[in-house]
Order: C-alpha cells, then sequence, then structure tokens
C-alpha cells in the first residue's frame, strides 16, 4: 500500500504543477462572458465582443517587415494609414485630410494628415513617421521584402536607395512640415492612393521605435498603435492566442463598436468549423473544399468571388511550347467546369481569362474588366485536336512528353491529377509526367525554368489590373517561362507612359493585352478563379472582407442580437 | 559511477555534434527559398535579403558560423517570424507542448501498467480479452481518427470538454487522452508479456509458497522485473510526447511544437529548424542516459560500471 501513496502523492505534486503551467489567465474571464452571452440580454446592451479563428499565429507586428495576410490584416485594425479599403473595395482617405493634391503630370502627391490623429502614447502622427518607416524599409540591412517590392519603379528614388546605397534622404518622400506629406514618383501610378491603403506604407513613430531597438513590435507592449484597435494582448509572433481591445485614442473611436476581439490560431479547417457549431468561436477562417458542400445552403457562410486566379505557365524553351498550336491545343483541352463542379467544389469558378472578375471596373464607363473583354481559351474539344494535330505536324513528331509541376498538398495533387488526365485523354500522343513539389520547391524549379508545364497562381496586392498584367513583361521578375510578346511589352508600356494620365484608354490598353496574351498567344492556361467561403455567426453585423493585402476590417463589426 | 557517467556525457556530446552537423547539410540540399515573399522579389532584391541573412556564403562556412554561434549559445533568428530569436520561440512554444505531453505520458503509463498487469494477472478471462483489446485499439487506430473523434463525440456532440484552444486545465483534457491512448497500449501490451513470464519464475513460485497474497506478488515481487523494458520503451517515447504532436496540436488548436516544426521545415526556415532538431536531440540523447540510470535502480543486478570490459 506504501507504493499507492506514494504514487499518490507524486501526482497530486504534478497535477498541481501543470496547472500553473496554462496560459489559462485568460480563461476565467472567458467563461464570465460566455455566460453573460447566453443570459438574453437586450440588443444595445449585448457585449460587443468578437471570436475569430485565423490559420496561423502573427508572424510579423513590424509593418515593413511583414508579408503575409494574417499580419497585414492585423495592421490594418490596430494600425492606419494615409488611405484604407472600405467594405465596398475602395480605398478612402484615412489618416489623410480628404483627397491629395496632386500635380498635373500625376508624380508629386500631396497628402494633409488629420490634426487629431495620435499614437497610443499620446504623440502625434506626423508626416514624419511616413517618411521615417518608407527610408527604413528600403534600408537593405531592415531585411524587408515587401519594401523594395512596392516601391522601387514607384517612389522617386526608391531603387538607388535599396539598390545603389544612395542616401535615404534622397527618397522621394518629404515632410514638408508636421501634418504634410509629399511624394514624388518615378512615373505617374494611377493607383497610387490604394496602395496607400497597405500596410507597407503605414507610419512608425520613429522615437517610440528607436527607443525599442531590437525589441521593437515583438510583443503588445514594444508597439505604439494608431488605429481602431490596439493590441491588448499579444506575446510574440508565437503567440495561438491573441486580443485587440478598442483604441479610446482613436481619431474616430466612436464610430467604433466592438470592446474586444479575440483570435486564436487554427491549422484543421474542420477543428475550427467544430469550434464554430458548439459556439466556442464567431468566425471561422476559410473553409476547406470540402467542408463547403454541407454548408451551401446555410445563410451564416459569407462566400465571395477572391481575385485570386489559378492558370497553368507553358515554358517556352521547351521545344514543343514554342509552338503555338501546341500551346493552344494544350489551353483548349481541359474541361474547367468539370474541375470546378466536380473536384474544387467550393464555388470557384472556371476562368477563360488572366485578369479575374469583380476585381477592377474601367474608370471612365464603370464596366467590370471582364465585360469587354469577355471569356478567351474556352474549353473547345473539337478546336484543341485540331490545333494539336497542326501543331504535331509542324513539330515532325507524333508524341509529345511534358513535366508538369505542380503542389503537394492533397487538394493540389487532386487538381494536378485531373488535369493531368484531360490533356492525356484529350490530345493523343501526349504523356503528362506530373511532379509535386513543395511551395519553395516549386518557386525555385521556376526561376531556375526547370519544368515544362506548372500549375501557379496569383493573388494582387493592389487595385489594379497591371497587378496581373505586369507578370508576362519580357524578363518580368515573375516570367519565368521565357514568354516574349513585343506587342504585348509595347501595350504595357503605353499603358504605364503614354496614357498614365488617361485611366479609361489606359485600362483599355490592359484589357488589349490581355487579349494579345491569350488570343494570340496562348501564353498561359487559365484554369479557375478561387472563391472563400468563411462561417460567420448570425449576431455579427456588417463582417467587411478586402480583395487586396488585408484580407479584413473589424472596425465596422458589431454584434446583434 | 562517476567515471562511467564522464564517458557518457562525453560521448552524449559527440553524437549531439553529429546530429546538428549531419542535418545542417542534409537541409541545405533541400532545394528552394527560405523567404515567403520569395515570389514576388526579383533577383536583385532576393540577393540583399540572402546576403542579408548570410546564405550567399558557401554553406561550409555558414556551418563554421553557425556552430559558433551554437558554442555560444545562439541559435540565431526565424525567417518565418520576422526575426524573432529561435531560442524564444521554442522556450514559448514548448509549454503546452511539454504539459500535454507530461500529463499524457503520466496517465499512460500507470494506466498502462495497471491494464497489463490485471491482464497478465486473469490471463484468458475477459479481463485479459478487454485489456488486449484496449492495447490493439490504441496501437491500430491512427491518432488523428482518435482525436477527431474524441473531439466530434465528447466536445461538438456531448460538450463535456471545450473543443479546442489553450485557456485552462479543461482544455487539456482531450488532447491528453488522444495522445496517451499510444503509451497505454505500449504500456499495457509489454507488461503482460513481461509479467506472465517473471510470474512463472522461481522466487514467485517461492513468494507464493511463503504465503505471499497474489495483490502482494504481483506489485511487490513480480512488478519491478517486468518494468525494464517497459522503461526501455517509454523513455523515448516520452521524448517523442513531450516534443509534441502535429496531428493531436493541429486538431486541438494547440499552440505546440510539434506543428511549428513541420511548418518551418515546409518553409525552410533554416534557424527553426536547426533550433528545434537540436532540443529534440539533447532531449532524446538525456533520456537514454536516464532509462539507463533507471535500470540500476529498478534491477539491482545491472550496475552501472565505466569501461572495464
Amino acid at each position: 500500500m506504501k507504493k499507492y501513496s506514494l504514487l499518490l502523492a507524486i501526482m497530486l505534486v504534478v497535477s498541481v504543477f501543470m496547472s500553473a503551467c496554462y496560459g489559462g489567465d485568460s480563461a476565467e474571464e472567458q467563461n464570465e462572458n460566455n455566460e453573460g452571452n447566453e443570459s438574453g440580454e437586450t440588443a444595445s446592451d449585448v457585449p460587443q465582443e468578437l471570436r475569430v479563428m485565423e490559420t496561423s499565429a502573427i508572424p510579423a507586428m513590424d509593418t515593413i517587415l511583414a508579408s503575409d495576410t494574417i499580419s497585414f490584416t492585423t495592421m490594418n485594425n490596430v494600425f492606419e494609414g494615409l488611405y484604407r479599403l472600405s467594405a465596398d473595395q475602395e480605398p478612402v482617405p484615412a489618416l489623410a485630410e480628404g483627397e491629395p493634391e496632386v500635380n498635373e503630370e500625376g508624380t508629386v502627391y500631396t497628402f494633409k494628415i488629420k490634426e487629431d490623429a495620435v499614437w497610443s502614447n499620446g504623440d502625434p502622427v506626423t508626416a514624419n513617421d511616413f517618411v521615417y518607416a518608407w527610408q527604413r524599409a528600403l534600408n537593405p540591412d531592415s531585411g524587408s521584402s515587401y519594401g523594395p517590392y512596392l516601391m522601387e519603379g514607384k517612389i522617386k528614388g526608391a531603387s538607388e536607395v535599396y539598390n545603389d546605397g544612395a542616401a535615404p534622404e534622397t527618397l522621394g518622400a518629404v515632410a514638408v512640415d508636421d501634418k504634410t506629406l509629399e511624394v514624388t514618383l518615378e512615373k505617374p501610378v494611377s493607383y497610387f492612393v490604394s496602395l496607400m491603403a497597405f500596410p507597407t506604407f503605414f507610419p512608425q513613430n520613429q522615437a517610440f521605435v528607436e527607443e525599442q531597438g531590437e525589441n521593437y513590435a515583438s510583443n503588445a507592449a514594444t508597439l505604439v498603435y494608431n488605429g481602431p484597435f490596439v493590441l491588448d494582448n499579444w506575446d510574440g509572433s508565437t503567440d495561438g492566442e491573441w486580443t485587440y481591445a478598442k483604441n479610446t485614442d482613436y481619431w474616430d473611436a466612436e464610430n467604433v463598436a466592438l470592446e474586444k476581439v479575440t483570435f486564436n490560431e487554427v491549422k484543421d479547417p474542420q477543428t475550427a468549423v467544430n469550434a464554430y457549431e458548439a459556439g466556442e468561436a464567431d468566425i471561422t477562417s476559410k473553409l476547406s473544399s470540402a467542408l463547403v458542400p454541407q454548408y451551401e445552403d446555410d445563410p451564416n457562410m459569407v462566400s465571395w468571388l477572391e481575385p485570386t486566379v489559378f492558370w497553368i505557365k507553358m515554358n517556352q524553351t521547351n521545344e514543343a511550347l514554342q509552338n503555338i498550336n501546341i500551346r493552344r491545343a494544350l489551353a483548349l483541352s481541359i474541361n474547367k467546369q468539370a474541375l470546378t463542379d466536380n473536384i474544387l467544389n467550393n464555388g470557384s469558378i472556371p476562368a477563360n481569362y488572366a485578369v479575374p472578375k469583380e476585381f477592377v471596373t474601367n474608370p471612365d464607363t464603370g464596366e467590370d474588366f471582364r465585360e469587354a473583354n469577355g471569356d478567351m481559351l474556352e474549353y473547345d474539344l473539337e478546336a484543341a485536336k485540331e490545333a494539336w494535330a497542326k501543331g504535331l505536324e509542324e513539330l515532325g513528331t507524333d508524341t509529345v512528353e511534358l513535366r508538369y509541376l505542380g503542389g503537394d498538398t492533397e487538394s493540389a495533387k487532386l487538381t494536378d491529377e485531373f488535369i493531368a488526365d484531360q490533356l492525356q485523354q484529350n490530345l493523343e500522343g501526349l504523356t503528362i509526367k506530373l511532379e509535386s513539389v513543395p511551395f519553395s520547391v516549386r518557386l525555385d524549379r521556376d526561376e531556375a525554368l526547370d519544368y515544362d508545364l506548372q500549375f501557379a497562381g496569383w493573388g494582387p496586392d493592389y487595385l489594379d489590373p497591371i497587378s496581373f498584367s505586369d507578370l508576362w513583361i519580357t524578363d518580368g521578375g515573375n516570367n519565368h517561362m521565357a514568354f516574349s510578346s513585343e506587342k504585348y511589352d509595347q501595350l504595357l508600356k503605353d499603358a504605364e507612359s503614354t496614357y498614365a494620365n488617361e485611366p479609361g484608354k489606359r485600362f483599355e490598353t490592359l484589357q488589349e493585352a490581355e487579349r494579345v496574351l491569350l488570343e494570340e498567344e496562348a501564353a498561359i492556361i487559365p484554369v479557375y478563379q478561387r472563391q472563400a467561403n468563411i462561417l460567420v455567426n448570425e449576431k455579427v453585423k456588417d463582417f467587411t472582407y478586402h480583395f487586396v493585402g488585408p484580407e479584413y476590417s473589424y472596425f465596422p463589426v458589431s454584434i446583434g442580437e | 559511477m562517476v567515471g562511467y557517467l564522464l564517458k557518457r556525457i562525453g560521448l552524449m556530446l559527440l553524437t549531439l555534434f553529429i546530429v546538428i552537423s549531419l542535418t545542417f547539410f542534409l537541409m541545405k540540399l533541400i532545394p528552394g527559398s527560405p523567404f515567403s515573399a520569395a515570389a514576388k522579389l526579383n533577383e536583385t532584391q532576393r540577393a540583399i535579403m540572402a546576403a542579408k541573412y548570410g546564405l550567399d556564403q558557401p554553406v561550409p562556412v555558414q556551418y563554421l558560423k553557425y556552430m559558433t554561434n551554437v558554442l555560444q549559445g545562439d541559435l540565431g533568428v526565424s525567417f518565418q517570424f520576422s526575426n524573432t530569436p529561435v531560442t524564444e520561440l521554442i522556450a514559448k512554444r514548448i509549454g503546452p507542448s511539454a504539459t500535454l505531453g507530461l500529463q499524457a505520458m503520466i496517465f499512460g503509463t500507470i494506466f498502462g501498467i495497471i491494464l497489463g498487469v490485471i491482464a497478465a494477472l486473469r490471463q484468458n478471462t475477459w479481463m485479459d480479452y478487454g485489456s488486449t483489446l484496449v492495447a490493439v485499439l490504441g496501437k491500430s487506430i491512427p491518432s488523428f481518427v482518435f482525436a477527431a473523434m474524441l473531439q466530434y463525440f465528447i466536445a461538438v456532440r456531448l460538450g463535456w470538454f471545450p473543443v479546442a484552444f489553450w485557456r485552462g486545465y479543461e482544455y487539456s483534457i482531450l488532447p491528453t487522452i488522444a495522445l496517451a491512448i499510444f503509451p497505454i497500449s505500449i504500456a499495457a501490451r509489454f507488461m503482460r508479456t513481461e509479467m506472465i513470464e517473471v510470474l512463472s519464475s522461481d522466487y514467485i513460485v517461492l513468494a507464493r509458497a511463503k504465503g505471499a497474497s497474489s495483490f502482494e506478488v504481483a506489485f511487490k515481487h513480480a512488478l519491478r522485473n517486468a518494468l525494464i523494458p517497459v522503461v526501455t520503451v517509454l523513455g523515448p517515447l516520452a521524448v517523442s510526447l513531450i516534443t509534441g504532436s502535429l496531428v493531436v496540436e493541429r486538431v486541438f488548436a494547440i499552440p505546440g511544437l510539434g506543428e511549428q516544426f513541420v511548418t518551418s521545415i515546409n518553409v525552410l526556415d533554416y534557424p527553426v529548424i536547426m533550433g528545434t532538431t537540436i532540443l529534440f536531440a539533447a532531449l532524446f540523447i538525456f533520456v537514454v542516459l536516464i532509462v539507463d540510470i533507471l535500470y540500476s535502480i529498478i534491477d539491482p543486478r545491472i550496475r552501472l560500471s565505466g569501461g572495464e570490459n
């Protein structure tokens, strides 16, 4: 019996020790709140608290270092830039007092900053905060990737500062006075204000950042905020649970309803749905395909077409793929409808285009980009076979073998197998060798042009068709398929220079460029445009998502009955 | 004993050195770029990023630099988590993993041993078959199925425990059970087999002849000898439980180390891969030593002595 009591004692000690090591200081609070929720209150005093699930912890809170949507989303809610995205996906002035003054050439923007905008430590938000953050983003020692990516070629002097070690002060961003920021551009950028809603362009409080040094942005206490919320509880980029609290110093605080937002990292989509169903959270992360059909008729499922397009890149260093008929045959032989209906089954739609639907509209007519350009490279088995035969004849062969590079996730494999099967079945003499590799490997092989066909996708970072169009210019940073068309390059150049200040003309030129890319050149095979689906509790009012950069805004949200 | 321990510790350090070196070079063989925004950067921008993190150097130079830093206790900073020091990253994430692992280990071992002993004492009765069934199921049902079933039936349907997250003791119960099923089945199977063998040995017959109760025989005389193989397998198992389970952490949304390790490999976060490997290897080597020491405590016939063979 002695042994038993010893065992018991050990177990007791261990369990006391262990109950001390949960990160559970918020646990009791949480329970109280839950009880509050259940006790049927009136709409006016429903606790304004929201519980959200995200797919990862927050990797970065230093605006210049972030490169992922979860960081961008958090920044969008606890910080603020000159502009914000509205619920209608329009950039609207935020820290900027009204629209900026723009010179005639469209190259100098003068922004006035709101007088009453302050940081959460009481400092006013000044023009210098922007200058400081942007210069920091272009310092190679900072390790920013989005800084050079978004600024080079747009803001004057950005390239020289980043690449050639030019003095940071030569950057075309100057604080004229405390509340006036003057930005000089390399060339007119018609979507420049929409970039100002992107977190990389947000201000940083120089005194605070320098005081924190290495520790800056390493947890909630080493940050200073100027947005609708503050990070109330965040223990650094490994923290699986974090909370926002309303920022009472925010200039528009009276229009922010939520008092508290709790976030949890949930990697498994099924877990997210289970937690939602059990009432432990109000908003799920994006549902995986397999979960979508069971909620198809559920009014609480919120769905929207993302401006993310998936396509197959055709590497033109491959001899067969240099042939336009072969490329066209491949492009015409995939039944995309069958793919989106049977394999994806999540509301994604077939893409017969390179610039997505419901993304941008013609500034003159308000027409969607797709209205005038319609469908191109639609599934057409007859035409595909015809082009294939012609192509083979021109090549002087009757068999072609192509390597197909795809992702290694379960859903990527299903899609790739379907496509490979379609191609082989529909085009006689074609053999596809499927290679499934992790994302980072695919990027490497993309850069090295070490593939024949590659399944890839693109989500834009700003609201302009050029974010898709400039992928395909000769030797473009993302071309990586040896595609080169003088006509295409010329159209892009026209759009960027000749028509830089004629938005309607520019838009039409980019539409023409897409026609060249697909109809004349069959350079890529567009496959589908993705739909996002998430579950949102019916109590949540004015849930707001965005197409580019940050994914969600929580300040318009309130909790109803 | 002291000489033996010193020798063992020397060997442990050598093993660790080899593990670190091998992992480093193997890791560098994985193709791909560690920068998440790599797809959006042009070549110059990528080169500048690589230079910042010392990735433009030849691999042997990177290795020497890394080893020098490790000797000074510096494991570097994570790429994927905006320059967070790796030590901090691991320190924060190991809490939930270790808590679950220890709980599962303690619960699993005790429950498994009891199950095994009962099965051995009541051989070929329903109790024996029942315990064998538990052991076989525990070993053969994949943990993602078991964890998902626990979550669905106990948490979603019955509402007895929270579905997910990590906020307090009640949040740890289902993941602990999900993790414990494996040590239970291992301990029960080994215990039963060993116990049956030990129970038929001479000294047990003697103990019985002296009139000891069967309970006393089992727990006072037989258990100790039967424990040795169990300890051998459970030691390394403890390490893998403490360092976190990818599956259980995913299913119950636990912010632990298991998930993070796998992610770091997928995105080629070199410093995190190395740091986590060093931790796992060191723990493993240490536990093997502890197991050896435990042998001599459990079975006085095994004596630890250094090199006079």
